[in-house]
């Protein structure tokens, strides 16, 4: 999960220093916490401001054995929290839940993992853990500016990471929306797994496209920003 | 833009009129002509003073918002279209049924769920309804006082919209509202464990939950939200409250023949039932274009009704109104409505 998640009240949180942010692109961030728990990549954490105000889940965008646990976020100007957690600074105390969640990747099966925006976070969770390479990482976003830890998956990935953009044109970008790159893809391979998350436009789309192209919706996993 | 009235509770009218200058009597009578007499404007309230009329009228508006559309199906079932928002419409179905008439509102534009057996979920989530728009879709039709039940049932994740969901059952219930039993509402919901046990705390009304699978990989794939608050959980929360005497819970279980009708399917939901005082709603499946799920005949399901019996869980089957005007159960959508807005994928 990203941003724009649902509020959820009820969530045991923990008073937990940040100890780093760093602004991604603009109004782009990403939190560093110091990591305390075990967690599997995929897995979330609710994190709130305090504890009155109610708390947002978040995937984990950092790996399992990093000694940050970071978070990634857009600021909606709209929203309740992220205006606030995009003005906090190291040394702040933020509310922190336990991870919990089963996004988890099945390391025993080839898979594509896709994303749109701020939804790369558990796939970075899951390069930077171990876990085995997807086939591709589709990653969909306007700019160049929008692929997040984008030289780590050049670095990583370099034949099987694919930015598709919509608002600019570069070297080695699919100019456009990466539902079109989906549709356009001619070797897919159909019986593996395909890892979805972002906003519940996109997963619902991509899920479609993937129906009409053959795959069972059993192998489609989603993580939506609910 | 103005305050808007109607969808308002007593409280917040109280702290409004106070904003205003005017006595704080007047929240209450204000609220009385909301929600107990048929009026439609800020001028029809006559026990309020001119002066205040006028000026309630310069810093708002009543906020009643009428429908657009209407179908009726076959079987007297009524779709209502509501505008909601800039591009955005919301759909109820009005289902009337002897001496009752049921009604089914929508909380959200879409839904984020991504269910992969509704209608509703394919067309993404566009906002939230405020307790106004969800109330207005029953103050609105012209079947309005003849409503019987309200099932929070239409399109969105009612406890995804947790506040002005309790708002509007607030105005439902109360004294100074419409006054309803909240035996005549149910509120249905996929199970976001948190939100669940906030509505458990603060509301008497009836509890749905949409089921669908009683094995946890199964279920993941069918709703996303498995991920991240298994059944598991949302049964260890409902375990923890009195149901069966004042407060119903139900569970609403579609059922896609030969996918989660199998007697392991019967077995296990006995057991993960155990000791919950519920009922189990099948729902025969309304194939939706491009589903990959296979659709349900009247004999699949009943025959899943007997197993479940045999098990000793009181289930029922729920007729399918509205079919015909795309009004039934999942089938809620307002997808070709929605002006596609700038995405990053």
């Amino acid at each position: 999960m990203g941003t724009g998640i649902r509020a959820i009240k009820n969530l045991r949180l923990f008073p937990t220093p940040l100890v780093w942010k760093q602004e991604l692109a603009p109004e782009v961030y990403v939190l560093g916490f110091k990591r305390e728990e075990d967690f599997l990549p995929g897995q979330v954490v609710g994190i709130s401001h305090s504890l009155e105000l109610e708390p947002r889940l978040y995937s984990i965008a950092s790996g399992n054995k990093d000694e940050s646990l970071e978070i990634l976020f857009n600021v909606n100007p709209e929203g309740a929290l992220t205006p606030i957690l995009g003005n906090q600074n190291p040394g702040n105390i933020l509310q922190l839940s336990k991870p919990f969640g089963s996004f988890t990747l099945n390391e025993n099966r080839a898979s594509y993992w896709i994303a749109a925006g701020t939804g790369i976070a558990p796939f970075r969770s899951y390069l930077r853990s171990g876990l085995p390479a997807p086939i591709e990482l589709i990653h969909g976003g306007r700019q160049l500016q929008s692929f997040y830890f984008q030289d780590e998956f050049l670095q990583k990935l370099p034949s099987g990471y694919v930015r598709c953009c919509t608002q600019e044109k570069g070297e080695n970008l699919y100019e456009g929306r990466l539902t079109n790159y989906l549709r356009e893809h001619t070797a897919l391979q159909l019986d593996a797994n395909f890892y979805l998350c972002g906003s519940a436009e996109m997963v619902v789309e991509v899920r479609d496209i993937l129906l009409a192209k053959g795959v069972s919706y059993q192998q489609i996993i989603a993580e939506i920003y609910f | 833009m103005p305050e808007i009235l109607y969808g308002k509770t007593l409280d917040e009218l109280k702290e409004w009129v106070k904003e205003l200058g005017m006595p704080g009597f007047t929240a209450g009578q204000i609220a009385d002509w909301l929600y107990k007499k048929d009026i439609h404007s800020i001028d029809e309230m006559s026990n309020l003073s001119k002066k205040n009329r006028e000026l309630l009228a310069s810093k708002a508006s009543f906020g009643l918002i009428p429908y657009t559309t209407v179908q009726e199906s076959t079987d007297g079932t009524k779709k209502y279209l509501f505008p909601a928002g800039n591009h955005k419409f919301i759909e109820a179905a009005m289902i009337p049924d002897k001496d009752r008439k049921t009604l089914c509102v929508s909380t959200q534009v879409g839904c984020k769920m991504g269910c992969l057996f509704c209608m509703t979920g394919k067309q993404g989530f566009q906002g939230n309804l405020s307790a106004g728009e969800i109330l207005n879709q029953m103050r609105s039709i012209p079947e309005g006082p003849e409503i019987s039940n309200i099932v929070y049932m239409g399109m969105g994740e009612p406890l995804d919209n947790l506040e002005a969901v309790m708002k509007s059952l607030e105005i439902l219930t109360a004294d100074w509202g419409y006054g309803w039993s909240p035996k005549r509402i149910t509120v249905s919901t996929i199970g976001i464990v948190p939100a669940m046990k906030q509505f458990l705390e603060k509301s008497d009304a009836h509890l749905a939950v949409s089921l669908h699978s009683p094995f946890d990989e199964e279920r993941k794939k069918l709703m996303p939200v498995q991920q991240v608050y298994p059944l598991k959980e949302v049964l260890s929360e409902i375990r923890s409250w009195d149901f069966g005497r004042q407060r119903r819970v139900s569970f609403e279980y579609i059922v896609f023949s030969g996918l989660n009708d199998t007697p392991a399917h019967v077995k296990e939901l006995a057991r993960v039932l155990d000791g919950i005082r519920c009922r189990i709603n099948l729902i025969r499946f309304h194939a939706i274009p491009d589903t990959p799920l296979p659709s349900s005949n009247d004999q699949s399901v009943l025959n899943m009704k007997e197993a479940l019996n045999k098990k000793n869980i009181l289930t029922t089957i729920r007729k399918s109104r509205g079919e015909d005007i795309y009004a039934a159960c999942g089938l809620l959508s307002t997808k070709e409505l929605v002006k596609r807005e700038n995405s990053d994928f």
